[in-house]
């Protein structure tokens, strides 16, 4: 007689890919090899002979580095079940990575970015023979001017916190030129913007002054009140913070910071709800910086390249890093004449791909269309907030009853206090259901965070399953918590014990330093 | 059913007017204004964004951004010389194939469950890394070289607690203006002198500049002009003698043939990995590496994140996670080491796909190649009738310098009249090292063909003639 078979649950039934991949180093086979290169012709051989052998001893290498040894096949098999061991926004309902702005990446726009047309150019080839891709930068520059309401703009940063940095090092650059870059060494910054504002003002070298929310969650007028000096170099501020809130007093806390002498820096990570709505311009910002891997839409790849756009005023053109793209009527060119710029912050001028994604990106949707992004992704945001709100034991701390803009803070407290199960736990179950969930930047100012953020990519049924998979997760944690505190039960690997990588006696970096402190 | 402008956006799922109906109704607003209440309309936008005309259909947009980018010409189209910190190699397909893969290309920054390919993948490239440098910690990829070498001398000065930076002077001209800016609130900059024969570092000058306040000497090899510093270990010897940290940045295509910067006592080992299986792209395949020892001082001061492999409760399993993550600003803000935030970490994938691909032969053959190339293009145009060679008497891999004071004409005369024969000719050097007259820095990889050379050296003759 046949074992009852339980019916399909409500739930998808996922279960990642779990290949039990070897380290790669583990599957070396001496004698393969994944791929022949040009070998060299018998005609330079007989013209220069053994270059190599005439190094002197100690610069040419002895033994080969000890790389793997594969065929071709087992190289493509083996990362091609790596990728399937991980999810992106092309497999998963990926909101759970509030801040970051997981939308969907079109794959025109990669199919764009594939040609030989843009993969096969140096960046030091003759300006004539890449115009282009410098009509499309020099295009893109006027686009996110008026996105943004700035002057001018940078593509140059790879990303945005290094689009952070550069805002930073023009801030510095600014100071030095009116002889108060001794007096001015303080930036302040608030604990729901992003922790690289705080941390490249440091790097930079500047004494980093916080502030911390009013107990209805928005920023406190009065800390900044009280915070600023003729010692304050600027503010750097998210709007909306990392909490979805907006601070509705933004235009007053720019005049307090200007009036001290300071500049004000605006982090757009945060932008994909407000993109038409309001400019870092109209609320009096001297800078800004969008994430464009963020906001417009170029592929996330894991963790970069991305790409950062920095906007500033006329006033502070001057320090942009090198070189600007210009059109002189006929032609697009370089302009490296720019004797007070902060100089090079990456090599040529950013990740040209991206800057050609983003472009096509903004011209795929126009003026309304921008606008249809923030406003549904803002809708998105407080439709999915409502239901997250009905499940046992979460909460969205600050301006209570109030709406959000593109994400929300939400806390667990109150489910961890009654079940014992934590947000991170929660992240470990929510794998089991195919899809991805992190907490919330540090420090956990609000306890047992959750940051979600929908954007404009994820439609009523994707919002509705995921908050299904929450709701049945705390159930969960209600009913039988075993069941999260053993999670995953459906990923690659299971529980890792994390005690030992911060051990510097056990952690192992790379696999040589692996098998040193294993014995092997 | 249109909405109001009468488009359903194929990217804006619920853009669908109905849906959206529903959802308003749902959360009980009457229109999408009550979320943004908080935004006062002093500062509301009260126009349309004046953004040109959308291309709405994909084949307009096609059309469009293909007609802009058609309008380049492409280094296959052309023959290119042009190096300089990018440079032309071949990309094996299954590199291009693997990171193009949506579950990489569109995935963030995941935690190791849901994405435990991605950490797998990634410690598998600081693993091969590790192989090729013969160092047993590489971080997860930086932005770039640039970064690589800028945060490799703030780690020196963190752990020496010094502040003078002793820096080659054969450095490109931007990445000694990232340096001085990056090193700017800690740190002061002083330029190495190299000697104008041989183009290696002055050790006389070296010695004369060392002192207790030394933090690092920083030098590569090989150097931005392609030279080979050969003297690599006694530079690395006095650092030590003066309680400094020596920073090697280094070509990691070039590894193959030439010794690991470990091996000569480097402390921090630095580059790009851009040769290794990424397209040129403009100036956007580039990531950093950074290396050290397995020491935990060293470890402590890395700003970027460093997988590590840890046991599941599954023997047997592999998982991974972040070491030491306490350094990090994502864990301290301002209290951690400099900041860590997005990167580069597809290309850090590629790269472990190329190395996987070339093998410990394949390192050694493209390095080897690249060498006799190099000297072969050497001795092609240093036959050529008053143009020099100036750093000849050195061992080169994958630059020299090209010299045409005895010509009478200026580099760039010179590349447009090579431009106009279908080629582009190396990197004009008379602005960034104007002692260097006018000279060109040329690139040979092993993509070039004896053909190609011999077509150069034929080109540039007939061009300086």
């Amino acid at each position: 007689m046949s074992q009852p078979i339980s019916p399909k649950p409500a739930l998808r039934r996922f279960h990642q890919a779990q290949w039990d991949e070897p380290v790669i180093l583990e599957l070396s086979q001496p004698g393969q090899r994944g791929i022949l290169v040009p070998q060299v012709e018998a005609g330079i051989q007989a013209e220069v002979g053994d270059v190599a052998s005439a190094l002197p001893d100690h610069v040419r290498r002895k033994t080969p580095p000890a790389l793997p040894e594969m065929s071709q096949i087992h190289v493509l098999r083996h990362y091609c079940r790596l990728s399937q061991e991980n999810l992106g926004v092309d497999l998963n309902i990926d909101v759970g990575q509030g801040t970051c702005t997981m939308k969907y990446s079109p794959k025109v726009n990669d199919q764009l970015t594939r040609s030989q047309k843009m993969t096969e150019l140096h960046p030091l080839q003759d300006e004539s023979t890449v115009q282009g891709i410098l009509e499309i930068m020099y295009r893109l520059e006027q686009l996110l001017k008026e996105i943004s309401g700035m002057d001018r703009i940078t593509l140059q940063p790879g990303a945005g916190s290094a689009a952070i940095y550069t805002n930073v090092a023009m801030i510095r650059a600014y100071h030095a030129w009116r002889g108060q870059a001794d007096q001015r060494d303080q930036i302040i910054t608030t604990i729901f913007s992003h922790p690289s504002n705080a941390a490249c003002a440091k790097t930079a070298g500047y004494k980093v002054i916080t502030l911390y929310p009013g107990d209805d969650g928005y920023p406190d007028l009065e800390a900044l009140k009280a915070a600023v000096s003729e010692r304050t170099a600027a503010l750097l501020i998210t709007n909306p913070e990392d909490t979805g809130i907006f601070n509705p007093r933004i235009e007053e806390f720019v005049r307090v910071v200007h009036s001290a002498g300071g500049l004000c820096s605006y982090d757009q990570a945060n932008a994909n709800g407000i993109l038409g709505i309001t400019r870092a311009r109209d609320a009096g910002f001297d800078l800004c910086h969008f994430n464009l891997h963020k906001t417009f839409s170029t592929p996330h790849g894991c963790g970069g390249p991305a790409a950062g756009a920095c906007g500033v005023t006329q006033e502070l053109a001057r320090f942009l890093p090198v070189p600007m793209v210009e059109f002189d009527g006929s032609r697009y060119y370089l302009d490296y004449n720019r004797p007070d710029s902060i100089g090079k912050i990456r090599p040529f001028y950013g990740v040209a791909q991206n800057l050609v994604r983003a472009y096509a990106w903004i011209m795929s949707l126009g003026a309304e269309g921008l606008r249809e992004v923030a406003e549904v992704a803002v809708l998105n945001n407080n439709y999915l907030m409502n239901q997250v709100l009905k499940i046992r034991g979460a909460s969205a701390p600050y301006a209570r009853g109030k709406r959000r803009i593109e994400q929300v803070r939400y806390s667990w407290e109150q489910l961890a206090q009654e079940t014992g199960v934590h947000s991170d736990e929660i992240g470990y179950r929510a794998a089991d259901f195919g899809t991805h969930y992190w907490t919330s930047h540090h420090p956990f100012i609000v306890p047992e965070p959750m940051t979600l953020e929908p954007t404009e990519s994820y439609s009523k049924a994707d919002l509705d399953e995921y908050a299904r998979i929450l709701e049945h997760i705390a159930g969960e944690a209600y009913a039988h918590p075993d069941v999260i505190k053993t999670a995953p039960h459906n990923s690659t690997v299971h529980h890792t014990e994390h005690e030992c990588l911060d051990d510097p006696q056990q952690w192992a970096i790379t696999w040589r330093a692996y098998k040193r402190k294993t014995g092997q | 059913m249109p909405d109001e402008n009468g488009i359903v956006y194929p990217y804006i799922p619920n853009s669908a007017p109905s849906v959206k109906a529903e959802m308003l109704r749902a959360v009980g607003a009457a229109s999408v204004d009550d979320f943004y209440a908080d935004v006062p309309s002093s500062i509301r936008l009260q126009r349309k964004l004046d953004l040109p005309p959308p291309c709405l259909s994909e084949w307009e947009l096609v059309r469009h951004v293909e007609g802009l980018i058609n309008k380049n010409k492409t280094a296959r189209e052309y023959l290119s010389f042009l190096g300089g910190g990018c440079w032309q190699h071949h990309v094996p397909a299954v590199c291009d194939e693997i990171n193009s893969r949506g579950e990489f290309l569109t995935a963030y920054a995941g935690e190791p469950y849901e994405d435990h390919g991605r950490f797998q993948a990634l410690w598998e490239y600081t693993s091969m890394m590790g192989e090729l440098l013969n160092m047993d910690v590489v971080n997860v990829p930086t932005y770039d070289g640039f970064q690589a070498a800028a945060t490799s001398l703030r780690m020196a000065g963190r752990i020496t607690g010094r502040r003078q930076m002793l820096v080659s002077s054969l450095v490109s001209a931007d990445k000694r203006s990232k340096i001085r800016d990056y090193l700017k609130p800690d740190m002061a900059v002083d330029l190495l002198p190299c000697e104008p024969d041989t183009g290696l570092i002055d050790l006389a000058a070296l010695e004369a500049r060392l002192s207790s306040g030394t933090a690092a000497v920083y030098f590569e090899n090989p150097s931005y002009l392609g030279l080979i510093e050969t003297r690599a270990d006694q530079i690395a010897r006095m650092a030590h003698d003066h309680g400094a940290v020596c920073v090697v940045g280094v070509d990691p295509i070039s590894l193959g043939v030439l010794t690991p910067p470990a091996d000569y006592g480097a402390d921090i080992v630095c580059g790009d990995i851009q040769p290794l299986g990424m397209h040129m792209q403009f100036g956007g395949g580039h990531a950093g590496f950074i290396a050290t020892r397995d020491e935990e001082n060293y470890v402590m001061e890395f700003p970027s994140r460093l997988f590590g492999v840890a046991p599941t409760t599954v023997e047997g399993e592999y998982g991974f996670g972040d070491v030491a993550y306490d350094r990090t600003s994502f864990a301290h803000r301002e209290q951690g080491k400099e900041w860590v935030g997005t990167a580069a970490a597809l290309w850090g994938i590629t790269a472990g796909v190329y190395l996987a691909l070339m093998g410990p032969r394949g390192m050694v053959e493209i390095g080897e190649g690249i060498m006799v190339r190099t000297a072969y293009a050497i001795k092609k145009i240093g036959n050529i009738p008053a143009v020099r060679i100036p750093f000849s008497r050195s061992h080169h891999f994958k630059e020299f310098v090209v010299n045409f004071d005895g010509i009478g004409k200026s580099v760039a005369t010179i590349n447009q009249a090579l431009l106009t024969r279908g080629i582009f000719g190396g990197h004009d050097l008379s602005a960034e090292f104007p002692q260097l007259g006018q000279s060109a820095l040329y690139c040979v990889t092993e993509m070039h063909t004896q053909a190609d050379l011999d077509q150069l050296a034929r080109t540039l003759e007939e061009v300086t003639r």
